[in-house]
Formats: C-alpha cells, structure tokens, sequence
C-alpha cells in the first residue's frame, strides 16, 4: 500500500528545492497526495488498550496515535506497512492512510494491545 | 536413612528421586515442596544455613529488568534502585563467578540507557551475560543498538551459549519481532540452532537456559509465556537437570516439572501486579516504603555433582 507519513509538508518541498535535491523532490512528487478535506483523528493508547480500538476513516486522512500511559509501546501495523518508534508517555505517532482497507495494528512491546483501522 | 534419603530441616525424609518433585531452595531462600505444579513455601532457611550450603559451589547471580530510563511514579529513578542492587552484589560475601542478565536492560533502547547500565553493572568487575528483552530492541533499527554492544559471539538476534565448571548455560532469545496477540517466541532459526547446540552433550550434563519472557506459560492474556517454547523443552528434555531463569513479570514465580526447574526473577525497577490480579500488566504504584521489598536479585549456587541447586532472591528492602 502507498502511504506517506503525515510530517512530509510543503516548507520541506521548498526547503528540498533550494537545497537543490532534485532526486528528493521527485520521489516526494511522486507520492499520491491526500484528498481535500482530509481530517485528523486521534486514537488514545490509555491502559494498554487503543481508544478507540477500531476506526473507520476516509481515504487520505491522518491518524495520530498518542500514547497516555506511564509505560512505554510501539504502533505496528499487521502487514509490516507501518512501524513507530518507541512512544513513552506523551509521546505520539501520525500516519497518513492512502489507500482504501482494513489495516490491523499491534503493541510490538505488548502484542495483546490490538486495534484496526478501515480506510474507506 | 537409607543413603538416597535426606532430611529437610522441617523434618521431611526425601529420597534422591522425590527431590527432583520437591526441591530444596537454600540461601536465605525458602524451602518449596510442589504440589499440582505450584510451589508451597514451607519455611525459611536462615542466612548461616544459606552460606554454609553455598560453600564449595560455584555461584552465579541473576538481575533483570533494570529498565534504565524508566522514571515515573511508580518508581524511583530505575539508575538509583539498579545502583543499590549492584551495592549489593558487591557486599556479597562470596563472590559470584559471573552474572546473567535476563533483560529489559534499557527502557527505550537510547544509547544513553545502555551506556549507564554498563557502567553501573560493570562496577562489578564480574563478567556479565546478556539476553535482550524487548524493551532492548526498540531502537530505530530494531536491535542493532543492542547487538552493538552485546552481539560479539553471538547467534541470530543474540542467542549463544557458554560452559562454565560443567555446567551448560544457553542464553535465548524470546522478544525478537513479537506478532499480533502473540506470545513471546523463539522461531526456526534459534530452535535448530539449540538443536545442534545440545546434540551430542551428555545427558548429566547440567544445563542452566535463561531468556527474558518466561519459557513456560504463565498468564498468556498478558503475553506471559512463549508459542513455541514446547519444542525448545521437548529438546532439553532428555537432560538430568534443567534449570530456566527468566525475568520480564518483575515477580518471583517457580515450577518444578520433571527434571526442569523453572523460576522467574524480581525486577531491580518496578513490580508488576501478580497476574490477573489487575486489569493490565502495568507498572505497579505502591508505597515508597514498600518498593524495595518488591525489587531484587536472584544468585544460584552449584554443587558439581549434587542435583540439588540453590535458588536465593534478595529484595533490596
């Protein structure tokens, strides 16, 4: 699935340009871009569980997964397609879903915590 | 007494075969009988009986879970509470050949984390063996800040295996690239690997197996236990003595099946709540007081040619 992570934002672009990175720049291009009205939604890992643990969105929008507890956990997704550092309190992790589906996801510290996403 | 018979010192006469079922824990330690698997606590030993029984044995330590990083209210900093444990490791009054680490050295994988455990544990000047737990492989690239420090001579994702005065220690792997709902797990690659690591050892010969998430199946709603551990025990099975040192529950819990001996230790950083006993296996917030009662170390005392092993856990209290 083609996904691109949500921090990729137009000052990179021209940052890129004038830095000269051509190469970069046509690889960003080349990544589909989110459709208009794309929105942010919010899943809350609180007490080793995602809230909430399962989440239909839209095409192209963003999630921001944003860890609650006083224990540390990662965000990965079922099909490899995703992977976040290790998230300690506080700590969050945005991904932007591209393409339509259903993406299940886990804690790769705790593999009991699962959730899923469908992306219409 | 026949001469296969010994007397505990409650009183119990035990035959050589029976003491493999009810096993003596010296040291400062407990005495344990087994009944439908789970251990029973009969009494304590005293700390005279303890440095008697270690005399003459080879003694090794266990610490776990130090978390280096871990720094909430649940706990003190995990540096200060890892820093009393290894005081105590250096006021020991017979020093251990060498200590294993089961784990969960760092919390977050920083290179900062690894950097102060090595100093703090490595103010033994005992040499240290390491498995990995999973809080030690969440770096951006998934173990190599591990590997970088702890990988030399080892196998796969860090497994290995070394002899010490007879004894076969074979330290594994459990945490390496955890799936969905799943349980710790070893994998192919590390499973034929122990294959040939055991193939051809005599079956006196004493084996001691550590790993960070338990070898046996303690609470597998919460991940505690490992998928394919079976097939690792069906290997190490034909063995006269097993012993499986674990951490990653931060609580002392033991079995004894056959001839293999399984004990999980205390965590230096923070407890976890027994299992079930709580909605989610997080850090347990209890009393300052009451923390370093539940914070330790374990040590094991070989007799080379006694079946017999010695299992003490130190709290820090």
């Amino acid at each position: 699935m083609n996904k691109q992570p949500s921090k990729i934002i137009p000052g990179m672009l021209q940052k890129a340009l004038r830095m000269g990175l051509g190469t970069t720049l046509i690889a960003l291009l080349a990544l589909p871009i989110a459709p208009a009205g794309a929105t942010e939604t919010q899943v809350t890992i609180s007490n080793f569980t995602f809230k909430p643990q399962a989440l239909t969105i839209s095409r192209g929008d963003t999630v921001r997964f944003v860890n609650s507890d006083d224990m540390v956990h990662t965000i990965v997704a079922g099909d490899g397609s995703f992977r976040s550092g290790a998230l300690d309190t506080d700590d969050s992790f945005v991904w932007t879903f591209s393409q339509p589906g259903t993406i299940a996801y886990f804690c790769g510290l705790h593999p009991f915590m699962k959730g899923s996403i469908v992306v219409k | 007494m026949r001469k296969d018979e010994q007397e505990t010192d409650t009183g119990f006469v035990l035959t050589r075969r029976h003491a493999l079922e009810c096993m003596v824990w010296a040291g400062t330690g407990v005495l344990w009988t087994v009944s439908g698997g789970i251990p029973k606590s009969l009494g304590l030993l005293d700390a005279a009986r303890a440095a008697e029984a270690a005399q003459g044995a080879m003694t090794f330590l266990q610490i776990s879970d130090s978390h280096i990083g871990f720094d909430k209210e649940a706990s003190v900093t995990a540096v200060d509470t890892l820093t009393e444990a290894i005081d105590r490791v250096k006021a020991l009054p017979v020093k251990p050949a060498f200590m294993i680490h089961t784990g969960d050295i760092t919390h977050l994988s920083k290179a900062g984390e690894f950097d102060d455990a090595a100093r703090i544990i490595g103010s033994t000047g005992l040499e240290v063996f390491y498995v990995p737990g999973e809080h030690d492989l969440i770096d951006p690239e998934q173990g190599k800040a591990y590997l970088d420090r702890y990988g030399k001579g080892t196998h796969g994702a860090g497994w290995h295996s070394f002899d010490r005065d007879g004894v076969h220690f074979i330290g594994l792997v459990n945490v390496f690239d955890l799936k969905a709902g799943g349980l710790g797990n070893l994998g192919a690659e590390q499973l034929a690997w122990l294959k040939s690591d055991l193939d051809g050892r005599p079956a006196s010969t004493p084996i001691v197996v550590f790993a960070h998430i338990p070898l046996w199946s303690i609470y597998p709603q919460w991940g505690w236990g490992t998928e394919d551990a079976a097939q690792a025990l069906t290997l190490l099975r034909r063995f006269g003595s097993v012993t499986v040192l674990n951490g990653h529950i931060h609580q002392i819990m033991q079995k004894v099946e056959g001839n293999m001996v399984f004990h999980t230790a205390r965590s230096t950083a923070f407890p976890q709540p027994q299992p079930g006993r709580a909605d989610k296996p997080g850090p347990m917030i209890v009393p300052a007081d009451q923390l370093r009662s539940m914070l330790g170390l374990t040590s094991v005392d070989f007799t080379v040619g006694e079946e017999r092993l010695a299992i003490t856990d130190t709290t820090l209290a």
